[in-house]
């Protein structure tokens, strides 16, 4: 068969004629950033398990525009301008939420209008304060201070405290985010203003000379933990 | 003029065939589509509707299904087997639970089950007996989906007639029903069940369409599920919803077992049938593995069951999986589902104790076995009757599950590939050195645990060719649970002796011939009584979460062999990843032990994820869809 370049050219023009629509929506642009705070301290959580919902109204069906705080406690969102709300769910983080009458958790109202930064004021059941994480190429040694915030009625106790190593630089109680861990039951803590924990680094393959650590409270009840952050230590 | 001629007949035509008037015309019966009154004035026609709402029923595991919906796989997570199929490793790597798992939400279902519902109430040319016969078995179906949705959703809305949008007023908001309290739609299935079960056949032979049978042992399981909740939801008051949608207040436990007891009884009693435990073979674990074969008149102990028929189009391939790779009937089609050695060591002894399958001695020495089946002896009926175990028969038939050699200085001497030949140390003959059933780690169709499934695997020719599949039935109500029920019920409200004797029952029927006293019973007891009894049967799932131990069992960090061996019989033993039990054989020529057996606990090496079970699991989302076109609808807590 003749290839006919006058029919090439054409379907060629059409092609890009009708791909010369312009897109409906730019990208979304405006980044939403932040961190959770108690009185300006970042709260540390498990990476990827404490969720945030962003709902927005106005455009048919509302659904939950939804991300996680990373473990350091920040979180960023790209959003289109508009309005918002957030919220942390219900039984979410080791911390409590501000809420309405009914219970359910009350909504943060943001309106994006270019970048903006904000913190998430919460307030935990505990604090961990002056955690040190120190240790040689045997054992990594932990210690701090427990300080209970809550204490109304919502007050918790603790359930353990832990501490955890891991290769890399996500550190929790999750299955592959820790190579060793040591942990105190609530009850076995004597003193809270002086816990100390200290766990064996095993061997790995390949070896470093260095591990990630990190102290975790459980509270009872709550499932996620509130962590210190994370320290590396090199050996 | 010879056009126009013919101009004018065409005309003609045209015109006298459209004289027609409307109503002759297009008022035609359709021929292909049956009117609702013409449908439900022939019981034969009632019965294909009904069979169609038969075959929409949901089962959390189930036989059939092909492609990422097989059969198999239904059976195969919680760590109580390993998935052996390349494709499905991402069971055991994963670390935890979508929110979205096991959700269901098929109120399509329930619309054509209101639909049927009304037809048949609205029908005045069936027979009365007939008329009311398939009216039961609609509401029974209709609680029974009721049931499913309740055990992964909790409360949900409670929609008894079909609705129906109006399309002039164009308004949806009175179409939008609210989520009912978790405790009304267990209240819903227990008063549906206990007023349709006159309605219902009285006769234990029927066992794929609903009877009385059936139906009280639905009411049994709900009213259990519902007080479980109840009095174990109190250890977590995070999983409730302030309205009642989730959760169950803890007075009505015992109302609910009260209920589940009296249900259950009723069948025990006789009143529902002539059922009872099947005991017709000699060997105790032939015999327990029959009781899912077994589908003729002698066996009185299934109640309700999805039937198969083969031949006939309605088959299934859970044999042709799960079959021992050397005993195929399809060449590399096998061996998937593999029971982990966290199950195996479940079996308890014949004295009613627990002890892990003893694979060294007090001081760590590996303990030698004559034959490989010496190392289970003594334990339970039940585990020979759910898991082949190595060198178990199958089809007449040994499977050949044996991991390597291990050689005089404790070296392994071993193969990929299955079956494999070389030559021991000192000799230049090449021998078999690895069993033709594996286990080798990542070799899928062969087991990779060191066990095989038995219960369901179908010992009838050609079961396991892909021509023609297994027509094995898949049990979703039998006896022996509903003397569990009673037995937890009867526990629960303080009747140990009571409960004592219906555990019995069933344990006596697995060779465990000492009876359990009233004062040794535990939750502990109930919870492992179920776990092996039930095995495979889509149960601990939903076991787990009303007992609300699903996040204790599976707490999300990795199971060490020291967790695998102790708290043995615990209902919360942690069980995270399933191990595995490898055979190996000894050669050491001149030593007492050359050709015995030891056994390692094995973490195959596909198993890299640990199961986390969080709080937001124990009701499946709801998702966002769902919420938007139904604002009322509460989201689950936890999520």
């Amino acid at each position: 068969m003749k290839i006919n370049l006058n029919y090439m050219l054409l379907i060629a023009f059409c092609a890009v004629a009708v791909s010369c629509k312009k897109d409906n929506y730019n990208a979304p642009s405006s980044t939403l950033s932040g961190k959770l705070v108690y009185k300006g301290e970042v709260i540390g959580v498990e990476n990827n398990q404490v969720p945030f919902e962003l709902y927005q109204y106005g455009f048919g069906k509302v659904g939950a525009i939804g991300s996680s705080f990373a473990q350091e406690g920040t979180y960023s969102a790209l959003l289109f301008d508009g309005d918002y709300k957030l919220i942390i769910p219900n039984g979410q983080g080791p911390f409590r939420w501000k809420y309405l009458a009914s219970g359910a958790p009350d909504s943060t109202a943001i309106t994006m209008k270019g970048n903006q930064t904000l913190d998430l004021e919460v307030t935990p059941y505990y604090m961990i304060r002056t955690p040190q994480i120190t240790g040689g190429a045997g054992k990594v040694n932990a210690t701090f201070k427990a300080e209970k915030i809550i204490t109304d009625a919502n007050a918790k106790n603790i359930e353990k405290v832990n501490l955890y190593i891991n290769k890399t630089q996500f550190v929790s109680g999750n299955n592959d985010q820790n190579i060793a861990n040591t942990g105190i039951a609530g009850t076995a803590i004597v003193d809270m203003n002086n816990i100390t924990m200290s766990v064996t680094v095993p061997t790995f393959v390949p070896t470093q000379n260095y591990v990630f650590g990190r102290i975790g409270v459980k509270i009872a009840g709550v499932e996620d933990l509130i962590f210190s952050p994370v320290v590396k230590i090199t050996f | 003029m010879k056009k126009i001629f013919l101009i004018t007949i065409v005309a003609l035509l045209v015109g006298f065939a459209g004289c027609k008037k409307d109503t002759t015309f297009l008022d035609i019966p359709p021929i292909q589509v049956i009117p609702n009154d013409v449908a439900f004035s022939d019981p034969a026609l009632v019965l294909s509707i009904l069979g169609d709402l038969y075959n929409r029923q949901v089962d959390f595991s189930s036989l059939d299904g092909d492609g990422s919906q097989a059969g198999w796989r239904t059976f195969s997570d919680f760590s109580e087997s390993f998935p052996s199929e390349n494709g499905s490793y991402f069971i055991v790597q994963r670390t935890g639970w979508d929110y979205g798992s096991w959700g269901a939400w098929d109120y399509t279902y329930i619309r054509d089950l209101n639909l049927f519902i009304q037809r048949d109430s609205a029908s005045t040319l069936l027979a009365a007996a007939d008329k009311s016969r398939f009216l039961a078995e609609g509401r029974f179906l209709r609680a029974n989906y009721y049931f499913e949705l309740v055990k992964r959703m909790g409360g949900v809305p409670l929609i008894l007639a079909p609705l129906q949008y109006d399309a002039a007023k164009g308004d949806v908001s009175t179409l939008r029903v609210p989520r009912s309290k978790e405790s009304d739609i267990y209240d819903f299935i227990i008063s549906e069940a206990e007023a349709i079960k006159t309605s219902l056949p009285l006769d234990a032979t029927i066992k794929s369409r609903a009877t009385k049978g059936a139906a009280l042992a639905l009411e049994a399981r709900a009213a259990i599920y519902a007080a479980s909740i109840a009095k174990y939801g109190a250890s977590t008051p995070q999983v409730t919803l302030p309205g009642g949608e989730v959760g169950i207040p803890v007075a009505k436990a015992s109302g609910y077992y009260t209920t589940a007891l009296k249900a259950a009884q009723e069948i025990i009693t006789g009143a529902a049938g002539s059922y009872q435990l099947y005991k017709v073979l000699p060997d105790l674990s032939d015999n327990f593995a029959a009781v899912f074969l077994d589908k003729s008149s002698v066996n009185q102990e299934s109640i309700f069951v999805e039937d198969f028929k083969a031949g006939a189009g309605k088959t299934h391939g859970f044999t042709i999986n799960d079959q021992p790779y050397s005993i195929s009937d399809e060449g590399g089609d096998a061996g998937r589902l593999d029971p982990s050695l966290n199950f195996v060591e479940a079996f308890e002894k014949l004295d009613n104790t627990f002890a892990p399958i003893p694979t060294t001695d007090g001081t760590g020495n590996p303990l030698y076995y004559t034959n490989q089946f010496d190392i289970f002896a003594g334990r339970d009926a039940r585990l020979a009757g759910t898991v082949l175990v190595p060198n178990a028969l199958f089809k007449g038939k040994r499977v050949d599950i044996w991991a390597g050699y291990q050689l005089a200085d404790g070296s392994i001497l071993t193969s990929d590939v299955a079956g494999n030949l070389k030559a021991l140390p000192g000799t230049s003959t090449p021998v078999q050195v690895v069993g033709t059933d594996g286990p080798i780690n990542g070799l899928e169709l062969r087991t990779q645990s060191g066990f095989y499934a038995r219960k369901y695997l179908d010992p009838t020719v050609g079961s396991g060719r892909r021509g023609r599949g297994s027509d094995v039935a898949f049990i979703r109500y039998r006896f022996a649970e509903v003397l569990l029920n009673a037995a937890e019920a009867a526990y629960e409200l303080g009747q140990n002796d009571v409960a004592a004797g219906y555990l019995n029952q069933v344990r006596s029927r697995a060779g465990l011939v000492i009876p359990l006293a009233a004062a040794d019973l535990t939750f502990d007891r109930i919870v492992h009584e179920r776990r092996v009894e039930l095995a495979f049967e889509g149960h601990i799932l939903f076991d787990y979460k009303r007992w609300r131990i699903a996040h204790l069992v599976w707490d999300g960090s990795p199971t060490s062999r020291a967790d695998l061996i102790s708290n043995l019989g615990k209902a919360t033993q942690k069980s995270t990843q399933p191990w595995g039990l490898w055979p190996y054989k000894i050669y050491n020529p001149g030593s007492v032990n050359n050709g015995k057996w030891i056994f390692k606990e094995n973490l195959p090496s596909a198993v890299t994820g640990a199961n986390r079970f969080q709080f937001g699991n124990y009701y499946s989302f709801i998702n966002d869809n769902i919420r938007s076109a139904n604002p009322t609808i509460v989201k689950q807590p936890n999520q």
